[in-house]
């Protein structure tokens, strides 16, 4: 009976979550691509190029949605932070973005202090990665559990306004520190991640030709790297939440904590270590994220902050699951509306707009599910 | 005709002698914020019995629990466990040493699974062997939520919660269980059914807090119990003492004056 069990909780903590996220990827990625290439064939002209509009939104797809999903994983794992917090404190922690970007920071700065020469094999250079990664989540999720102590829990009794409002000093202690920091040590507050031609270079994953098309599926190595690290976490995570004893006493807590003080679960540590794990999660985005666009300034926390806390949202706040799904969604809209907006609005909008349009289409969802896309289940919280 | 209801210090006299008492209140007062909710109650009790704490709604019952479990700090007195002082503990060292709270209204983790609201009973436990000799034996009172065990407990009925609630606080083998109103809301088949159980693992060791508005069952298991009248004890005795008490049938059992 019991070998039996184990095997069905595995399951549902590991495998089910995964099969879970392959499948809401797939079908946000082919909703979206047939109703892009529907509009494509409506609408079908010439196009910069002399390619036909057709042409060139099948030429550019399959590369489109592999950004979709890289930026929605990074959504995804910052959504997370937003999300667990918000299910054990029912407090939304605006300074997560800035944690995410401290993450960030010092990833850069142990990059940089290794100062490696551009030239570096790929083996060495997933090392190297790997390394910061775990350097930022360290950072990053003891900033949190700090951040926790000093400006949350003694606000716990506190009106809900009060906690969000330290949340916001936070966020700017935070950014003017780094730009503090940065700015004495560096005379920029602005750092580049270091770049390796060996990460850069697009792989060639497949190609084939569609209806005359040639279509390749080209990847470079980081994102690669960076997809794959994201699934690792996201699993882990799963594990963790579901399949744990830390994970149980983590969702006992978000349902009530007066009963789950009653079981001897030690509810200030439970709400530390949510706070660890969200903030880990955080830093290691961070770094993936630098590494993904290079530049990072104080302020780089922001913008993903505000669209990893839409996903949480999204995906119903407080479900992790729902995290997950909300950020891949977010992530996959805006890129496939920064890649065609402007070729099919014949250069009205322009991919600067995409953000609007991604939001749009996420208020017209929440109108329709008020709850977000998972959230029946936070709605009847105990 | 001599009093039915002995005075209250002749009890505690006469029960200090027998053991050390598993729990014990003396003169508790707690407050919620400016309302005095509790006005100095004591009561004791004996390793091996059945208590229980009857009272009318706002009586001060689940404060009484809740203050012995920690979730409220008490102003003034004291609470002891097993001699020990634990008046100023949080809840979960309170649980730590023993004290399993069945609180008011079941409280079950809604989107845990059966199985899980019991593993979470035994939260403090780490031996895996442990945790499923407990479970097999909560599995073997409560036929019912070995069937459900995949279940999320906010699906179970009214009942079932009841018993997963109980079942919860056998995870934890407490030297006491406190029991906040354990047939409410639930059909008399089930009340039947579920003060059989109170009764079976009292005969089998267990010692018992029960607070309880049916007096009337609450007297059939109980061995001694009190009566609480807005904060203050007003009335002790053994229970069949209390069930012929003429203000306790008046108040408590239906008037039979
Ligand atoms: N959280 C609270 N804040 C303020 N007053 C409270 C609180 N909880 C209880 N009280 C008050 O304390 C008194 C005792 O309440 P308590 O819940 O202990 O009563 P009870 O005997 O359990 O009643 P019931 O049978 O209705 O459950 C009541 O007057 C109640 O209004
Ligand atoms: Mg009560």
């Amino acid at each position: 009976m019991t070998g039996q069990l184990r095997l069905i909780r595995l399951y549902r903590a590991v495998v089910y979550p995964l099969i879970q996220l392959t499948v809401w990827s797939a079908a946000s990625l082919v909703i979206i691509s047939a109703v892009t290439l529907a509009l494509a064939v409506v609408f079908n002209r010439q196009v910069a190029g002399g390619l036909t509009l057709v042409d060139f939104v099948v030429r550019t797809l399959p590369q489109v949605a592999i950004d979709g999903l890289t930026i929605g994983f990074l959504y995804a794992m910052i959504a997370l932070g937003y999300t667990m917090v918000y299910g054990v404190l029912q407090l939304i922690n605006f300074a997560h973005s800035e944690i995410f970007m401290v993450g960030a920071f010092v990833g850069v700065e142990f990059m940089l202090l290794l100062n490696l020469p551009p030239d570096q094999p790929v083996q060495g250079l997933l090392l190297v990665i790997l390394l910061t990664t775990l350097l930022g989540m360290a950072a990053s999720g003891l900033l949190a559990v700090g951040i926790e102590r000093v400006a949350y829990r003694p606000l716990r009794h506190a009106p809900r306004l009060v906690p969000l409002i330290s949340a916001i000093g936070v966020s700017f202690f935070l950014q003017d520190t780094v730009r503090a920091i940065e700015g004495l040590v560096n005379n920029a507050f602005f750092r580049n991640y270091p770049s390796f031609p060996a990460l850069n270079e697009p792989l060639t994953l497949a190609s084939v030709t569609v209806a005359g098309e040639p279509v390749t599926v080209q990847m470079q190595a980081k994102i690669i790297l960076i997809i794959v690290v994201s699934l690792v976490m996201l699993s882990g995570l799963n594990y963790l939440v579901n399949a744990t004893r830390l994970g149980r006493a983590i969702r006992a807590v978000a349902q009530d904590q007066a009963t789950a003080a009653l079981m001897g679960v030690n509810v200030d540590r439970i709400i530390m270590l949510t706070f660890l794990i969200g903030g880990a999660l955080g830093g290691a985005t961070g770094v993936l994220f630098g590494i993904r666009v290079g530049r990072i300034d104080p302020y780089v926390g922001f913008i993903p902050g505000i669209k990893a806390f839409t996903a949480a949202v999204l995906g119903g706040i407080g479900n992790i699951t729902g995290a997950m799904l909300g950020g891949l969604v977010l992530g996959v809209l805006e890129a496939f509306a920064g890649a065609y907006l402007s070729q099919f609005t014949g250069g009205a909008f322009g991919s600067e707009y995409k953000d609007i349009f991604a939001f749009a289409i996420l208020i017209i969802i929440l109108i329709f599910r008020p709850t977000g896309l998972l959230g029946e289940i936070v709605a009847q919280r105990a | 005709m001599p009093p039915l209801v002995q005075p209250i210090s002749d009890v505690r006299a006469a029960a200090s002698t027998i053991a050390r008492p598993v729990l014990e209140l003396r003169e508790v007062h707690t407050y919620y914020g400016h309302i005095h909710a509790l006005k100095g109650i004591s009561l004791v009790v004996q390793p091996g019995e059945v208590v229980t704490l009857i009272g009318a709604n706002g009586a001060g019952k689940t404060t009484t629990l809740r203050t012995v479990s920690g979730l409220v700090k008490p102003r003034q007195g004291q609470v002891l466990l097993e001699g020990q002082d634990i008046t100023h503990l949080p809840p979960h060292e309170v649980a730590a040493l023993g004290v399993g709270h069945v609180p008011e209204g079941r409280r079950i983790f809604p989107r845990l699974t059966v199985l899980e609201n019991l593993e979470m009973g035994a939260y403090l436990v780490r031996d895996p062997g442990e945790i499923r000799r407990r479970l097999k034996f909560v599995f073997e009172v409560f036929p019912r939520l070995y069937e459900r065990q995949d279940q999320p407990g906010g699906t179970l009925s009214g009942g079932e919660q009841q018993m997963l609630a109980i079942g919860r606080a056998l995870m934890m083998e407490p030297k006491i269980m406190l029991l906040d109103e354990p047939s409410m809301g639930l059909a008399p088949v089930l009340v039947e059914t579920i003060f059989g159980v109170l009764k079976q693992l009292n005969e089998h060791g267990t010692t018992i807090l029960l607070v309880e508005q049916n007096a009337h069952m609450a007297l059939q298991v109980a061995h001694r119990g009190y009566v609480i009248e807005t904060g203050r004890i007003v009335l002790e005795g053994t229970a069949a003492e209390l069930a012929k008490n003429p203000q306790v049938q008046a108040a408590y059992l239906g008037g039979l004056d």
